[in-house]
């Protein structure tokens, strides 16, 4: 029988008990919104993790490290290639030509120190960062008081909120959260901060070899007499802007509070601690980088990025490696949340070997006549499962708007609770298409599976026997 | 396909050797079928006769491919149906064979229309051409007017009229009919044999029916053939009859009651 003459058969055979077969479909409905509203729930937690950690620019971005570094000591993927005395120093010409990689939107270096900031004569300890101008888009300082650096050379500096709380005196208790940036800002912008660092000098007499082609840093030719002094200076800065959230939650220990504009940094010739560690090679003009951000044009091609420099022989993290075990994570919760849904699915199932099975009892005597006049046993078996998907196909488009519903449902009330906390509200629920598709699909399978019983049996059925039946 | 080509001689005929149909019941082994041989020709109308019991439904069955033979051989056509696989006889049983019940058989949710169209959905024939054919049937045996309506909107003569249309609609050689005036009273009976006797004459359609009413066989039937227990006991072509006498007529009459059910008569006894 052609497909259209058996959906047409079976449509009519399940309005004939519309009962018992609308009871079958809602309870296969049941079951799939129970599926759609598990798994939902955990793509919509997923997405909701995974923006956050998009807005803050992370997912794009990849810190590139010396092998030198050794920070970085005793992780498994750096034990491969050379020994960290050998490799390739993190300088200018490295950053240009990570920049140049493909993919690669930019590359600048990390530049951080500790140092000492006067505040009203009060001199306050803290990790100091450079941005570059791209950061603007950052999360941490989209709607923040004040305002982003007002040029990439400014004497501007923007202040963690932490930070901020020391200048002000207010040192927050740990654990709680009860000071925001938009109570800080006030006293503090436009007031001024001066820092004081120590700066590099080249001491004027030093073999200036290093240029060109020939400031290839792994030269050993150049480690004689290579020298520079180490000056104090102090800098005037205008507070710019306090930051409520922390660009820089990859960072772990050594993240910064304080904020300078990239090529203002650069211009200071700060003393950073790499420097100490690469003396004998980089005692010129020619900075060495204790790290490298590189921001590629979209999250999928991190990971050629990160490959391409491991392969010019630097250490590379990215918080896609952070991630990882994150998504693990979401995909057992997924995993779990399916199971769950499923069970109800599985219950409905039955259902459906149940109503399929009454049903041959029931027209045991119109199978025999339909075989009588010429059906195959493969006739009678298709009836049966097409009977059998379109119940489950039925159900599932139901099934998917019932889980949307009580999605929505539960989206609702989490915001309303939300707001009355007074937190932004979120959405916890998310229905993709590929869910939507899966689902329906699904209920299909199921029901065909569910099927396959009852239509062996209703194809086995003897027609002399099946005839006699009344 | 026309009538004369469809019913040559050689393809038309149904043919049993030796045919045996046993089940069991329980201890006790039914012998429904006891070793029949016999030979109908394409475009004969055969009526088997005989009391419940007698096996005349179970060799009908056997010939129309809805049960397989325990020994012995039924071929139809050139077709051995013992060697036939389940799908073939379903393709048998949907082009080459068309059946009516006592009880017309007809799929109660289903109107007129939509039953004889049934065995043209089997066939996978086109949706355009169908409702053509389904007309056409239902016209032959005068129920268009009612082709929207269910069976049970309808008398018994007008449901197996209606069955006689559905089992025409694949334009089959062979028309087998199972008490089809079982459950009708005479006059309805009558008129469903007239329709009969149209496709056995104008269609050329080879005839068996199983039928208990001899008066009946012996107006239609141009031969008849006897069964008890399983077993042939006569076969009577219906110029024998005509040109017996009045006692050769009354023998067959008496001995056919007489015949109780279940004991087995020595076929030298007849």
């Amino acid at each position: 029988m052609k497909i259209p003459d058996l959906t047409e058969l079976a449509l009519r055979n399940l309005r004939e008990s519309l009962l018992r077969n609308s009871l079958t479909t809602i309870g296969i409905s049941v079951g799939v919104a129970s599926l759609v509203a598990m798994l939902s729930l955990g793509i919509g937690l997923q997405q909701l993790a995974s923006r956050r950690l998009v807005k803050a620019g992370l997912f794009d971005t990849v810190l590139v490290t010396s092998r030198r570094d050794l920070r970085n000591m005793g992780r498994d993927e750096e034990r491969n290639g050379p020994a960290p005395g050998e490799s390739r120093i993190l300088d200018e010409p490295s950053r240009l030509e990570i920049e140049h990689l493909p993919n690669v939107v930019e590359a600048y270096p990390d530049i951080r120190f500790i140092t000492e900031l006067r505040y009203q004569d009060n001199p306050h300890m803290s990790m100091v960062s450079a941005l570059p101008p791209s950061a603007k888009s950052n999360d941490a300082f989209d709607g923040m008081p004040g305002r982003f650096f007002s040029s990439d050379t400014a004497p501007e500096v923007i202040l963690q909120k932490a930070f901020a709380a020391e200048l002000l005196g207010k040192t927050p208790k740990p654990g709680t959260d009860d000071v925001t940036a938009a109570g800080l800002a006030p006293p503090l912008l436009g007031k001024k901060l001066t820092m004081r660092y120590a700066q590099r000098e080249t001491t004027p007499d030093s073999p200036s070899k290093l240029n060109g082609s020939a400031s290839q840093a792994n030269s050993q030719s150049t480690v004689a007499g290579a020298a520079y002094s180490v000056v104090s200076r102090e800098q005037e800065l205008t507070i710019a802007g306090i930051s409520d959230l922390d660009p820089e939650s990859m960072r772990g220990p050594t993240r910064a509070k304080v904020f300078l504009p990239l090529k203002l940094a650069e211009s200071l010739h700060i003393m950073q601690p790499a420097d100490l560690r690469e003396i004998s090679h980089a005692a010129t003009d020619q900075p060495v980088y204790s790290s490298i951000s590189v921001r590629v044009s979209s999250p999928k091609h991190v990971q050629p990025v990160e490959d391409a420099v491991k392969k010019m022989g630097f250490n590379t993290f990215s918080i896609l490696d952070a991630t990882r075990s994150l998504r693990q994570f979401f995909e057992v919760l997924d995993l779990f949340l399916g199971i769950f849904g499923s069970l109800a699915l599985a219950v409905a199932s039955i259902g459906i070997v149940n109503t399929l099975v009454m049903a041959i009892l029931e027209r045991r005597r119109e199978i025999g006549i339909m075989k009588a006049i010429g059906a195959s046993d493969g006739d009678v078996k298709n009836l049966f499962f097409a009977e059998a998907g379109a119940m489950g196909i039925l159900g599932g488009i139901v099934g998917v708007a019932l889980g949307w519903a009580i999605g929505k449902a539960i989206n609702l009330g989490t915001n309303v609770y939300l707001k009355r906390q007074s937190l932004p509200p979120e959405h916890f629920w998310a229905v993709p298409w590929w869910l939507v598709a899966f689902a329906i699909g699904f209920a299909f399978l199921v029901s065909l599976v569910s099927g396959l019983y009852p239509a062996a049996r209703a194809a086995r059925l003897d027609p002399v026997q099946a005839l006699r039946y009344e | 396909m026309t009538v004369a080509t469809r019913n040559s001689p050689q393809n038309g005929a149904i043919r049993t050797q030796d045919l045996r149909r046993h089940y069991r019941m329980g201890e006790t082994l039914i012998r429904a079928v006891d070793g029949i041989s016999l030979e109908v020709r394409a475009g004969e109308f055969v009526a088997l006769l005989g009391t419940s019991g007698s096996g005349k439904s179970s060799v009908l069955n056997l010939i129309a491919g809805l049960d397989r033979p325990t020994s012995g051989n039924v071929v139809v056509q050139d077709r051995n149906l013992a060697l036939l696989s389940r799908e073939e006889l379903a393709k048998y049983r949907l082009h080459v064979v068309g059946m009516v019940f006592q009880s017309f058989n007809l799929i109660a949710s289903m109107s007129l229309a939509e039953n004889v169209e049934l065995p043209l959905r089997f066939a996978e024939v086109n949706r355009d051409k169908r409702e053509g054919l389904v007309r056409e049937a239902l016209e032959r045996v005068g129920l268009r007017a009612r082709m929207n309506h269910r069976p049970s909107e309808l008398s018994g003569g007008e449901q197996q009229r209606a069955a006689l249309a559905r089992a025409l609609i694949n334009r089959p050689q062979l028309l087998l009919a199972d008490e089809p005036t079982g459950n009708l009273d005479s006059h309805t009976g009558t008129e469903i044999m007239e329709l009969v006797r149209e496709f056995n004459q104008q269609l050329g359609m080879t005839v068996v029916m199983v039928t208990h009413e001899r008066a009946l066989a012996e107006r239609y039937a141009e031969r008849m053939i006897f069964l008890a227990d399983g077993r042939l006991v006569d076969d009577l072509h219906n110029n024998d009859l005509q040109n017996n006498d009045r006692s050769d007529n009354d023998r067959l009459s008496d001995h056919r009651p007489n015949v109780p059910a279940g004991i087995s008569m020595p076929e030298g006894q007849i």
